[in-house]
């Protein structure tokens, strides 16, 4: 009796998340062509599910990660460039909408201080090994 | 000896601004809202069917009619859409021109939403599939946008609407050109 309470509490979702519409055609059907899966599946990794903000849209089961995927799956089916896509959306969203970081006026610290320190604990160790020597 | 010294201070005072930022973060309030980029910019071009037999559909020439207006995102199934009821009608009554763009919903289900909770759309565009709602930018429902009457979107309102976003979004409209 318990066992099955938790199975019921796992299925129920809630209210305000039920739409009326069943999926869009390609939130899960895969494209045809295996290659063109292959593109839209690595960008859609790397798109943000605006209802589940840490998830990607291919991890997300929200109505709306699935409509994410049916507009970039038609989009490459239509011969769009994956990047052209990325770009359409952070127009729209900014640069939250994307999980692969781009070098910005806001963002160059978190490429250049992994650089800075290499340098830093290269130099480091070149001092400490040099007064051994 | 000294060098080594110095060396700790620095250490105490990296320590320092980094236990100071966390503190800055941390008393700062959430804010996961996702706004649109498309503040100051044309609403993109689209044309949709309309979602109920009462109301016309919505297209962007709509919304280039030189009238400024309420462009309202929603849906029958979104409860806080419901709830945001009374201040879209106080918006109306005030003479704000709102449009709607009702997501993955059935005709059946926006007119009874309509019955039940007051209908204050002058027309309703269908996006079956949330095609507009990324065109836009536009994160969840509910969300209003101020559109002015060349069709550029002038301010975004996330969420349902509470007594205080109608004054706001009236001054929008008013600097809107309305």
């Amino acid at each position: 009796m318990r066992l099955i309470a938790f199975l019921a509490l796992l299925l129920a979702v809630p209210l305000a998340a039920q739409d009326s519409l069943p999926p869009a055609p390609y939130a899960y059907q895969q494209l045809a062509d295996p290659q063109q899966e292959a593109q839209a599946q690595a960008l859609m990794q790397t798109l943000r599910c605006l209802t589940c903000q840490s998830q990607s849209i291919v991890d997300s089961d929200a109505p709306m990660a699935g409509d994410m995927r049916h507009e970039v799956r038609t989009r490459i089916a239509a011969g769009e460039q994956p990047e052209a896509i990325r770009a359409w959306l952070v127009e729209r969203y900014g640069d939250y909408i994307s999980y692969a970081p781009q070098v910005s006026a806001a963002t160059w610290p978190l490429f250049a201080i992994p650089v800075l320190l290499l340098l830093l604990a290269g130099l480091i160790v070149w001092r400490r090994l040099g007064k051994r020597a | 000896m000294r060098s080594v010294r110095l060396f700790l201070w620095g250490l105490v005072i990296l320590f320092a601004a980094v236990f100071a930022l966390f503190a800055l973060q941390l008393s700062r309030p959430k804010d996961d809202l996702v706004r649109s980029a498309l503040i100051g910019k044309p609403v993109p071009e689209f044309a949709l069917k309309p979602a109920v037999g009462t109301h016309p559909g919505l297209s962007t020439a709509d919304l280039r009619d030189g009238q400024p207006k309420l462009l309202n995102v929603f849906a029958s199934w979104c409860v806080p859409c419901a709830a945001e009821a009374p201040q879209l009608a106080a918006l109306e009554q005030q003479g704000a021109d709102i449009v709607a763009i009702a997501i993955r919903d059935r005709p059946e289900d926006v007119s009874a939403f309509l019955d039940r909770y007051g209908d204050p759309f002058s027309r309703i565009g269908a996006d079956d599939v949330s095609k507009v709602q990324l065109a836009l930018g536009s994160s969840g429902v509910p969300e209003t946008f101020v559109v002015d009457g060349q069709g550029i979107i002038r301010y975004q309102h996330i969420g349902e609407l509470h007594d205080k976003d109608v004054a706001i979004l009236l001054e929008q409209l008013r600097e809107a050109g309305a």
